[in-house]
């Protein structure tokens, strides 16, 4: 069992991981999930599974640990509330370049370019 | 017993604000009133705290009387209680300026209560007891700031925004499955507890855990490798929100990284991985600096810098080296919040942070001149300034280390600092103003005035930035209190006995 956990949030980060690299922001967000739900995979393992929860009196063994359940809920809204923040916020993107591209950092280009070496101009001042 | 509820009030105060505030949503002087007051009340909360635990140790809260490593526990211990008092005092003074300036704060609803948050995830960060509480203060504080980043929505913003969310977020996938790899070995996520049971696991396994949790954070605080974001992020937003991500936000990484490393990993933390970060984080930091042409790029590529002369304060592991690195933070939130304040009065009054556009302040706006000059002094690390006296304890606990190698590299990068706020001095204020070169023979008053009178910052934005520049001041008058406090919260680090009776079994 624990192997087949494991396994399966391994493919899932791995399919995560492959999917931020992409330039598309739809890809970016999806695979944000896939990484959350690896996290949390490997956080609901982490504590005594497989077992009823907490009903009743008995032995500690009995029960499966609460703990990382709880962990795992806080850990799903939290992702919920933000997927929605970053679905807007690529939405917005899309509204306002009418692509789905990320794009480049502007002052970035600007400063790349600085440092350019121009073989026009070079030999002009030859 | 009245002490122990002290604890929980920063948090609790400005959540509670922020609800009313939501509430408020109609009037503007009425939520400026709610969010006003409740920062005052944190900034006094944390001052009451941190009288206390200087004199009495810890204070811990149990929330909901459960106790420790089942329930909530909350600590203040000296870092702590610092940390809540000078991130409030930042806070009030931001939210007085985000006031004053025509813009985001006036055009959103949201502002005051997405502001007020942020400002209960910062003091819950600081004060949580407990790995997976700081997880969650930790996306309470950027679900806040996700959303002022993006305040405005123009394009740039949506941008820098959509690499902000996305790396903090790939920070917090990576933090929860630390958190799994830390319950799974240990059984607990309380940092007492955990400081104990860590002890009994296996060093490879410590080590591991150490350096897991030293990447997330290190995200977050924007160390060498993995600091990427920070100046494409930093520069976009509004500037008092700029001002306030780079005073607070990379420093609650970077005392993450303190409080988890000293606590939890005393003799099994990476140092030489630590220190080499450290150095590269300085000299990255302030090259990216000197190759920008935005006042307020230069600025951020700064903060990486300076996080890195933070972090070379904490590898060091003796008392000097934490001392130093806990007078740093404090100094540095000051200093940089200032110099971000002032790079607003400088886009308002000159229209522009592009170096280019911009020139002459120091004949149109001199009191701008001086209150850029104060906090960059300091950041410099000039004599009578607070940044000297930060400096200078690092510089000679890592001598007293025997690290000489990682001094030299902190000397070089402060150098470098000076040379790139010569930069910024230079071409904002010094060089001859726009337009000024092209026509050579001006008429001394007339254009000169227009100009200057029209564009008079609002004194509501002055102040502000006033108030930092003091702050910063007094940070370098009160020095010697200031540093053997310091010398106090970094023994309290290194010998936890006290937060460890203070939260209980």
């Amino acid at each position: 069992m624990s192997v087949l956990l494991a396994f399966t949030a391994a493919v899932l980060a791995t399919v995560g991981t492959y999917l931020i690299l992409q330039r598309i922001l739809s890809r970016i967000i999806i695979g944000l999930g896939l990484l959350g739900h690896a996290a949390n995979i490997v956080l609901l393992t982490s504590g005594r599974r497989g077992r009823p929860p907490i009903i009743g009196s008995g032995a500690e063994a009995a029960f499966a640990d609460p703990l990382p359940q709880a962990f795992v809920l806080t850990a799903i809204v939290i992702t919920f509330a933000v997927s929605a923040l970053l679905l807007a916020l690529a939405y917005r993107s899309v509204l306002l370049t009418a692509d789905d591209v990320v794009a480049d950092d502007v002052e970035d280009r600007l400063i790349a370019r600085e440092g350019a070496y121009d073989e026009e101009l070079d030999e002009g001042a030859a | 017993m009245a002490t122990n509820a002290l604890v929980a009030l920063p948090i609790a105060v400005p959540i509670a604000g922020a609800s009313l505030a939501i509430l408020a949503g109609r009037s503007r002087p009425v939520q400026r009133t709610i969010a006003l007051t409740s920062l005052a009340v944190v900034a006094v909360v944390g001052i009451l705290l941190l009288i206390e635990v200087d004199r009495h140790g810890p204070v811990a809260l149990h929330v909901g009387g459960w106790a420790a490593p089942i329930g909530v526990t909350l600590v203040a211990d000296r870092l702590a209680a610092v940390l809540v008092v000078v991130a409030s005092a930042v806070l009030l003074a931001v939210a007085v300026y985000a006031i004053g300036q025509p813009g985001a704060e006036r055009n959103h609803v949201g502002f005051q209560p997405v502001y007020l948050v942020l400002a209960a995830g910062v003091s819950a960060s600081f004060l949580t007891a407990d790995l997976f509480n700081l997880f969650v203060a930790f996306e309470m504080m950027l679900m806040a700031s996700y959303v002022l980043i993006t305040l405005g929505g123009r394009l740039e913003q949506v941008r820098a925004g959509m690499t902000y969310v996305v790396i903090s977020l790939l920070a917090s996938a990576l933090f929860l499955t630390a958190l799994g790899f830390v319950y799974a070995t240990t059984g607990t996520v309380d940092l007492a507890d955990l400081s104990v049971r860590i002890a009994g696991l296996s060093p490879g396994l410590r080590q591991g855990l150490a350096s897991l949790l030293l990447v997330v954070f290190g995200i977050k605080a924007g160390l060498f490798p993995l600091f990427s974001w920070l100046p494409d992020a930093y520069p976009t937003a509004p500037s008092p929100v700029t001002a306030v991500f780079a005073g607070l936000l990379t420093k609650v990484g970077v005392y993450a990284i303190i409080r988890t490393q000293t606590m939890l990993f005393p003799g099994d933390s990476p140092t030489t991985l630590l220190l080499v970060a450290a150095g590269a984080t300085m000299l990255t930091g302030v090259l990216g600096a000197i190759a920008q042409g935005d006042v307020r790029r230069i600025l951020s590529f700064q903060i990486i810098s300076h996080i890195g002369s933070m972090v070379m304060g904490l590898a060091l592991f003796t008392v000097a080296g934490l001392a130093g690195a806990i007078f740093y933070l404090v100094h540095h939130i000051v200093a940089k919040t200032g110099l971000f304040l002032v790079a607003g009065l400088i886009e308002h009054v000159g229209g522009s942070t592009r170096l280019t556009r911009l020139g002459g302040l120091v004949r149109t706006h001199p009191a701008i001149a001086v209150l850029f000059a104060v906090p960059a002094l300091s950041l410099a690390g000039m004599p009578p300034f607070s940044g000297f006296v930060a400096k200078l304890a690092l510089v000679d606990a890592g001598f007293a280390a025997g690290q000489d190698a990682i001094v030299w590299v902190s000397l070089a990068a402060a150098a470098l600092t000076i040379y790139s706020l010569v930069k910024v001095w230079s071409a904002v204020f010094w060089s001859p103003a726009e337009g000024e070169t092209a026509s050579a023979p001006v008429a001394p008053d007339a254009p000169d005035t227009a100009a200057g009178v029209a564009r008079r910052p609002p004194p509501l934005m002055i102040a502000p930035a006033a108030a930092m520049a003091v702050l910063s001041i007094a940070i370098a008058v009160g020095a010697a209190p200031l540093y053997r406090f310091s010398e106090r919260a970094a023994e309290n680090l290194l010998r936890m006995q006290p937060y460890l009776e203070v939260v209980g079994p």
